[in-house]
């Protein structure tokens, strides 16, 4: 019976054996194969894709039979890359190729939810209120009958409504909060439009037109790197992965590649083959360290001591040795290291300055415009101090001149900028450079060093004589920066090293204390990260993630690593670069998609708002702050001017100053100040400045816990925001919702001895249930939606028609309606014109054409950003009078045509004939593009849009993008370029007019994935030649970048940046958030062990959907967990797969433990965003469900982050402003006693 | 010499990224149906660690596979016709639902439905089989994802054997790697040969193993005797399923699913032309170590024109030989020799290989020693023991494994000097036995990997199935009747039943007329 069959269907006639009889030869029907080949059958395949915040940006081929979605496979026909290159095919993961189980599960909503207690309230209302606005207020308005259904938030009892009735809901509450309070209290969150632009738009469209409030998400996940505009002016622009196979060394610093850019990560094996080097740096053994020749482990959060390491060897043997030619040449032409800047006199020491300016200089050095935004360097070519072409005073003065050919500015003559005055010093100057490596963290596993707090350090200087006859001692950046890297350069003075060896900041010896990684790694690494830039000219990459960029510091860790890019010359450069990764998805078409989603075609501008300074203001956890500024303060500061201000007080002035937006904006509804301000017979902006001024106006911000700056009604669409990012979990559920919440720690009122903010109105009893309406729209049952009033079942993103673009590959493709949204669901374009048209009807009678006054913070990209130029001056302190757009934010009166809201949704309005479009500092005229949607999508007939082009269904919206957007009309594109070529002085067209003629249409995607037009949105280029990759048009084309000086910055002079100590990179640990002694009592005489916190991005989901998946549950073990180490394990007697409690003062969590020795010492890992719905038991410590990942962090606000007003550091939506970091948080982890998931209590009493 | 084509897989593990996209993708086509929730024809393990089901690899706890009698012939480990038939009701060497897992769902819908209640709604797991509530689940298909659960569970790893494990449990030294796994479609299958009611079959066209769901007897032997332990016990339909290798999908010339859906473009797909008559004697090859070599041997090379034309004999289509030329399999496998067979030793000649990964140098070389290091790191000093992958791919033989990690690093070595050092040095190449065309050769597959240079599938050549080679019948029949039909698909087989009735005479549209 050895024998096996070997059945054939052709070829041979009769039974036969082989192989000496071992095998035999049958000729039996093999008809039964039928049945696996119908399986494989089906009736149809359309391209689609995941709309969620995923930057995979994958086509799919969708399979549909019968009439429904069976699977999903990924597209391969995506336009090819260049023979020398890997093509993208297939992009596409496990998570979402599990999607189309959502369709048909149980998980998925399939008719409109209502909280059971809020819609009996509402049917009460309704039949004592003919007027639906008048019955929302009957109910909200009743403190007793709104905390009836705020209380049981999340509690379940939710019951099914129909669409009619929950649209009527929602617009007579929007109505009426508009009218009560304003509609800056409305608020909208939605995070990442670049996967579905168009569901996107949908929400903020309707927002923006009744001037609701959009928050931003780029920032508030912590996935913006402030350190990117800071240094380039650039919110962030990376290459696209297949630029990572034109690489010769790359490093993969914090960022997962093979689990978070999975679609990708085949470049990054790929290029291996080619020869390339790859490093991993990662605390734990990760899966991209398996992909690479060497692991470098620094302990977490300890990231900036490795890089400043590095920078030190690479500054030291190949700029200061004169190595490297090339790096030379790149420094002076495109950094700030041939810039002068100013030091100061403290003690007897010098401390840095502002940058020297022209406005410093005798005659302005011939600059008749912006001389205080001329910063200035030295020629070596004549010896004289000049102002080089592209400064951001050139930029905004209409000379041509913004460009970064070496010129004067003044005379056109040809300039050669000098890095050192090493050979040219007028003297030798000690220099304190502030040192916080010393600071002690109370959790042993982060280390300090013992050396100074200001390490004075000898600089080479001129001395100068300014316009009003002083003398000014200036060094340039380069001489500052190799100081502050404390290298020897033979100009005597201590705190700097003669060897790699020594232990001073910041060689590799003295990196190994603070990092753990052994010396000589980092020395080989930064030798060879470095030569192969030189032997390249640039092609050395670091991809880098979220796991460096979530620290409080992280500024400094992207600073460190950034700084190697740029000594080495490998920003701009094919195959060189930082790649960051995290949560920024670029929306290619963004200047076609911004008139659709803010409705910039109606009214300009839009409401936008940063979402860390809100929720930290608004959910109250500003109350819980226990980190105060003189722990952050640089050594080098003046600690009196801080002594008043706690981080919320930063945030208040940051927002009065115009630095960041505000909302709610003012403590008045914006609608009712026109009208005070017509009986007061002023314009708006002056009444406001004046009652300002005189303190009967205030900001929101100032009095969070007045129930007149309540934010009312939120929607939460294409989000988590409760089970995923956010920050503070347990603070959201206590103060904005008033319902059952985990926190275990005590505000600044019940803590003795704390001082409390000077600059907000302290009530000692916080608000509870701050939002009336929660609205959330999703396909399945989230947290968020657990947690809502109302609850809108959305299409999947196979029953919808969308756009979707991506950071990672330069293709722009849809999602499509393959079939049409199952049961009652509706697209989230159809969803929000339902309640367009509602509140169009309902509003008559409340609101008609009304004037809103709008707040503006002083804006990035603008003439504005010219606002404050020399210090920082508060027109409260009475320091400057306030000028709006300069001193203190813009005041601009919107039109808001209320009962229009739903023909203005509908239609394109005039404003984009009237006042073109454009964005990042240019614009151009649309004329001709308008009038082509019109004959496109038709155009209305009749009412208060007729003559307009049509955007009625979701395909209308597409082709608006699609056709006002250079990336995706060639004519634009040309447009774009000349545009930008007025500021440059230089003609840009050449890198559009090939494609001139190419228009991209839906169905032409639809169709095939196209690659998008060059356009000057972007630093890089999409072309036949080149990968996209950022900052290749600053260094090919010479446009200056979009900062001071025009150049990249090492250096940052503003104000608060000094006093931060963060001209200069230097290392920063992980700061102390206070939240584990506060709740020492509760582990007492139980094993536990203090972990840092760290919650990475999932490997099975991204961001706000998937965790419930239940092929990517059963893949991860079926329900929360968070990883431990073995060492760690044992010390509280956890084998793998116990329950755990992790819990701090803001909340607590219940998972199991996955046990491995991949994981250091001293870490736990969640990943992120695994839910709480998902088979949780309930706390020990709280008594309630175990909480989600954000149950143990709250947002901690940093000052530099909220400065304005000041060039690149000018606030932009989702571009700069405060971040919401959450990894310097610790947990208490212990075993769970009683594994108790409280069924019994299911359908019993609620919350009484 | 008897010619036969089977279409065989490569894996590149070095490539392989662990993100379970092809686990995913086949089990939504094949497995995602009642009585086979457990089943993951495709399923991806990390390494080291005791995989899915436990410990599968161990055949002295499972009697998979082959065993090489005293007498030098080879029969199924788990006995021979009389012990099988003797086993039939109570097989000790049959995995337990517990082995897989117990697959759990949870209570979705409870979260939309639960009434008001003191503590926020959370959906509960709950097992498929039984239907109750499950605390948490216990283990999974991939239960040791990113090496979970502590070393010394993971350690009982079979491809420890004869190495000093203790050390790779520490931090410091942690290794890992991917093992995406499916049938094998074994030229020597034990499933065949352990099958009491002849249901299993290997297809002479393509070498794809299946198990004939009509005649099926659900008596399992199969289960137990592939020691790769990738067939499955449908508990609905009471019999044995397995991968297909899409079969619908290669009779089209299209990759598997799980292959074309390889993000990490790690696979591989290609016709080898192999001898059937020396099956027997490349499986009983006394030496495990020698098995490796023994399966190369019995590979047929497509461009020797003695090959060619007893292939033709044989019955091999035109468009095959070509395919076996360009086959990336036979390149890997054969010329360039990267890529080896999972567990040699269990004598089944399997169909699916692997390419080693590389890894990391270890933590000993970076202390002290770095400065000695190359750009490109060499092969004695990678984090990833060879014994350990010669334990898994060469039957414990660490030559030809540390040859293959050589050569690829060879090719990184030498191509770094041409891309970034400008000169390409080409004593690199010497001492690992490759040449500059070669090395071209290998790179172009393995690092650009075009599709069309990834999998290169031949159709299946149905037109031939008449009764004559040159018949017309059956292949225009199928294009004009196929789909009309009650069950039996597009074949005309034996079963006459169709949409239309039985038919009573040819399709006479075909063009050609039939005379009495």
């Amino acid at each position: 019976m050895s024998n096996f069959l070997d059945r054939l269907n052709y070829f041979k006639a009769s039974p036969e054996t082989f192989a000496d009889g071992h095998g035999i030869t049958t000729d039996e029907s093999r008809d039964w194969e039928h049945a696996y080949r119908g399986r494989w059958a089906h009736d149809k395949v359309v391209r689609s894709t995941h709309g969620v915040n995923c930057t995979g940006s994958c086509s799919w081929k969708i399979y549909v039979k019968n009439g429904l979605v069976t699977w999903e496979t990924q597209q391969t026909d995506y336009p090819r890359t260049r023979p020398d290159l890997p093509n993208h095919e297939p992009r596409g993961c496990a998570r979402g190729a599990s999607y189309s189980w959502y369709l048909y599960s149980a998980s998925r909503l399939k008719y409109p939810m209502v909280r059971a207690r809020l819609i009996n309230l509402w049917r009460q209302a309704k039949a004592d209120h003919s007027d639906p606005v008048d019955a929302w207020a009957s109910i909200c308005s009743d403190k007793e009958k709104a905390t009836t259904y705020k209380k049981v938030r999340g509690l379940g009892g939710f019951v099914r409504a129909d669409w009619d009735e929950v649209n009527e809901i929602i617009a007579a509450a929007n109505i009426y909060t508009a009218k009560q309070y304003g509609p800056d209290r409305i608020i909208g969150f939605s995070p990442i439009p670049a996967m579905s632009m168009i569901s996107y738009a949908a929400g903020s469209r309707y927002l923006s037109l009744i001037g609701g409030t959009c928050m931003s998400f780029y920032d508030w996940y912590c996935d913006l790197p402030p350190s990117s505009p800071q240094t380039w002016g650039e919110q962030t622009d990376v290459p696209e992965s297949a630029d990572w196979y034109n690489s010769g060394y790359i490093m993969a610093w914090g960022s997962n590649v093979p689990q978070t850019r999975t679609p990708d990560a085949h470049f990054f094996t790929e290029v291996r083959y080619k020869g390339t080097k790859t490093v991993s740096v990662t605390p734990d053994y990760s899966e991209v360290a398996k992909l690479t020749d060497l692991w470098l482990n620094p302990r977490q959060g300890t990231d900036s001591a490795l890089a400043m390491a590095m920078g030190h060897v690479i500054l030291k043997e190949f700029h200061l040795a004169g190595k490297s030619d090339y790096f030379d040449d790149y420094c002076r032409q495109y950094t700030d290291m041939p810039f002068l800047v100013c030091l100061e006199k403290q003690g007897d020491r010098y401390v840095q300055g502002r940058t020297l300016r022209a406005s410093d200089l005798e005659g302005n050095l011939g600059e008749e415009k912006n001389a205080d935004w001329k910063p200035v360097l030295f020629d070596a070519n004549t010896g004289e101090v000049k102002v080089p072409n592209g400064t951001i005073g050139s930029r905004w003065d209409g000379s041509a001149k913004w460009n970064l050919e070496l010129k004067n500015a003044a005379d056109g003559s040809e300039i050669w900028p000098e890095t050192s005055l090493a050979e040219k010093h007028d003297a030798v100057v000690s220099v304190g450079f502030p040192y916080f490596g010393n600071l002690e963290n109370d959790q042993p596993i982060f280390k300090h060093t013992d050396h100074d707090g200001i390490l004075d350090r000898n600089v080479p200087v001129r001395k100068i004589k300014t316009a009003a006859g002083e003398e000014m001692v200036v060094a340039t950046v380069f001489d500052l920066l190799v100081a502050n890297y404390g290298i020897d350069r033979g100009l005597g003075g201590s705190n700097v090293a003669k060897s790699l060896d020594e232990d001073i900041p910041y060689t590799p010896a003295w990196q190994e204390k603070i990092t753990g990684v052994a010396a000589d790694k980092v020395i080989k690494v930064a030798r060879e990260f470095a030569d192969n830039a030189d032997k390249t000219h640039g092609r050395s990459m670091v991809i880098l993630g979220a796991a460096i960029n979530h620290w409080y510091h992280m500024d400094m860790i992207y600073r460190g690593i950034m700084n190697l890019l740029i000594m080495c010359g490998c920003i701009g450069k094919s195959g060189g670069g930082w790649a960051h990764y995290v949560g920024q998805e670029k929306l290619r078409p963004q200047t076609g998609w911004q008139p659709l989603a803010f409705g910039l075609d109606w009214s300009r501008p839009p409401r936008h708002m940063n979402s860390t300074s809100f929720f930290y203001n608004h959910s109250d956890q500003w109350r819980y702050e226990k980190l105060g500024v003189d722990e952050i303060l640089s050594p080098t500061a003046d600690k009196e001017k801080w002594k008043e201000y706690s981080l919320i007080d930063c945030n208040v002035r940051s927002e009065r100053m115009g630095w960041l937006p505000s909302a709610p904006q003012l403590n008045r509804n914006p609608l009712t100040i026109a009208r005070d301000a017509e009986a007061a017979g002023k314009s708006e902006a002056d009444f406001v400045v004046d009652e300002l001024k005189s303190g009967n106006l205030g900001f929101a911000c100032e009095d969070p816990d007045n129930p007149q700056n309540f934010p009312r009604n939120l929607f939460v669409w294409r989000s988590n925001l409760l089970g995923s990012s956010g920050k503070g979990h347990e603070y959201m559920l206590k103060h904005l919702l008033g319902t059952q919440h985990g926190l275990l720690g005590k505000d600044l009122g019940a803590t003795d001895g704390t001082q409390k903010p000077n600059e907000v109105v302290w009530h000692d009893e916080a608000p509870e249930g701050k939002l009336d309406l929660v609205v959330t729209l999703d396909f399945r049952m989230s947290t968020t939606c657990v947690y809502s009033d109302i609850v809108l079942p959305s299409a999947t993103w196979y029953e919808k028609n969308d756009l979707n673009t991506s950071d990672m590959h330069p293709f722009i493709h849809p999602l499509s309606r393959a079939v049409d949204p199952a049961w009652e669901s509706r697209s989230d374009w159809d969803i929000y014109k339902g309640i367009a048209e509602k509140f169009s009807e309902l509003c008559l009678g409340h609101l008609g054409v009304e004037k809103d006054v709008v707040t503006l913070p002083i804006l990035h990209d603008t003439p504005a950003e010219l606002a404050q130029p020399l210090g920082v001056q508060d027109w409260k302190k009475g320091e400057c009078d306030p000028v709006p757009g300069k001193t203190m934010p813009s005041l601009i009166t919107v039109e808001r045509d209320y009962p229009n809201t739903y023909a203005r949704f509908t239609s394109v309005g005039p404003l984009l004939e009237k006042m073109g479009n454009g964005g990042k500092g240019i614009n151009w005229k649309t004329n001709e593009e308008v009038e082509f949607l019109g004959k496109l999508n038709g155009s209305h007939t009749e009412g208060a849009n007729a003559g307009r082009p049509k955007i009625v269904t979701d395909i209308d919206a597409t082709e608006v993008v699609l056709s006002l957007a250079p990336e995706t009309n060639g004519h634009v594109a040309v447009k774009a370029w000349g545009a930008l070529g007025q500021q440059t002085g230089r003609d840009h067209t050449h890198l559009a007019r090939p494609k001139q003629e190419e228009k991209i249409r839906f169905r032409d995607i639809q169709a095939q994935p196209r690659k998008i037009i060059s356009s000057p949105t972007w630093s890089g280029l999409e072309d036949e030649h080149v990968s996209y990759n950022a900052g290749y048009t600053n260094t090919h084309e010479l446009i200056p970048w979009r900062t001071l000086t025009g150049r990249q910055h090492f250096y940052q002079d503003h104000e608060w940046m000094r006093d931060f100590g963060e001209t200069l990179c230097v290392y920063k640990g992980p700061v102390n958030t206070k939240t584990v002694k506060p709740v020492a009592s509760l582990g007492e005489g139980k094993k536990e062990v203090a972990l840092n916190w760290i919650t990475p991005h999932q490997k099975w989901g991204i961001h706000s959907t998937y965790s419930d998946n239940l092929l990517m549950l059963t893949l991860n073990r079926g329900g929360p967990v968070v990883w431990m180490s073995e060492v760690d394990a044992k010390k509280i007697d956890v084998e793998d797969n116990d329950w755990i409690e992790l819990y701090n003062a803001n909340g607590a969590i219940v998972a199991r433990a996955v046990v491995s020795q991949r994981v250091p010492e001293g870490m736990t890992m969640m990943y992120h965003a695994q839910e709480k719905i998902i088979n949780t038991p309930k706390s020990d410590t709280t008594g309630g469900r175990g909480g989600i990942h954000n149950s143990v962090t709250r947002a901690v606000v940093k000052p530099t982050h909220m400065i304005g007003g000041y060039a690149q550091l000018s606030y932009g939506f989702n571009y700069y402003g405060t971040v919401g970091s959450n990894r310097d948080e610790f947990v208490m982890v212990r075993k769970l006693e009683n594994v108790d998931f409280g069924d019994e209590n299911h359908q019993s009493e609620a919350a009484e | 010499m008897k010619v036969r084509a089977q279409i065989g897989m490569v894996l590149n593990l070095d490539k392989c990224i662990g993100c379970h996209t092809c686990s995913v993708t086949c089990k939504n086509v094949w497995t995602s149906r009642a009585g086979v929730e457990y089943a993951w024809f495709n399923n991806v393990e990390t390494k080291p660690g005791v995989g899915y089901p436990r410990n599968w690899e161990d055949q002295d706890r499972w009697n998979g596979g082959w065993k090489r009698k005293s007498s030098g012939k080879i029969q199924p480990k788990m006995g021979g016709k009389f012990r099988l038939l003797a086993n039939i009701f109570a097989n000790p060497d049959l995995p337990e639902i517990d082995d897989y897992y117990e697959p759990f769902t949870f209570d979705y819908a409870h979260l939309q439905q639960s009434g008001e209640s003191k503590d926020v709604p959370t959906a509960r797991a709950h097992s498929v089989i039984t239907g109750d509530k499950m605390e948490k689940p216990e283990w999974g298909p991939n239960w040791e994802e990113i090496l979970g659960g502590e070393f010394v569970k993971r350690s009982q790893d079979y491809n420890f054997k004869d190495i000093e494990k203790d050390m790779y449990g520490e931090f410091e030294n942690t290794f890992m790697m991917y093992l995406p796994r499916l049938c094998e479609h074994c030229l020597n299958p034990a499933c065949v040969a352990s099958c009491p009611s002849g249901a299993i079959y290997k297809r002479e066209e393509d070498g794809i193993v299946l198990i004939d769901q009509d005649k099926c007897r659900g008596w399992r032997m199969c289960v137990s005797g592939c020691p790769y332990k990738k067939i499955y016990f449908n508990w609905q339909s009471g019999k044995s399923e397995k991968c297909t290798f899409c079969f619908p999908r290669i009779e089209n010339g299209e990759p598997t699913v799980c292959s074309e859906t390889c993000v990490g473009r790690i696979r591989y797909l290609g016709v080898m032309l192999y001898d059937a008559d020396r099956i027997e004697e490349a499986a009983s090859v006394a030496d495990e170590g020698a098995l490796y070599e023994a399966q190369c041997d019995i590979f047929l090379d497509p461009n020797d024109p003695d090959v060619i034309a007893a292939a033709k004999r044989d019955g091999v289509p035109d468009s095959w030989l070509e395919a076996a030329k360009a086959s990336p399999v036979y390149k890997m496998a054969m010329e360039w020799k990267v890529a080896f067979p999972l567990h040699p030793e269990y004598r089944t000649l399997p169909m699916v290989w692997y390419i080693p990964p590389l890894s990391p140098i270890q933590s000993k070389w970076e202390e002290g020693q770095i400065e000695d290091d190359g750009v490109i790191p060499d092969v004695s000093k990678l984090r990833i023991p060879v014994k350990y992958l010669a334990n898994m791919l060469t039957g414990g033989k660490e030559q030809p494994v540390a040859h293959a990690l050589e050569r690829m690093l060879a090719m990184r070595a030498y191509m770094r000097t041409r891309h970034v050092d400008g000169a390409a040095d080409d004593n690199i190449l010497d001492h690992v036995g490759l040449d500059v065309k070669t090395v071209d050769e290998m790179y172009k597959v393995m690092a650009i990997a075009n599709y069309e240079d990834r999998y290169v599938i031949p159709t299946n050549h149905r037109e031939y199935a008449g009764d004559t080679p040159f018949d017309n019948d059956i292949a225009f029949a199928s294009r004009s009747e196929c789909g009309f039909s009650f069950g039996n698909g597009c074949s005309g087989g034996a079963t006459k039943k169709s949409l239309f009735g039985t038919p009573t005479h040819n399709n006479s549209m075909n063009g050609i007329v039939r005379r009495g």
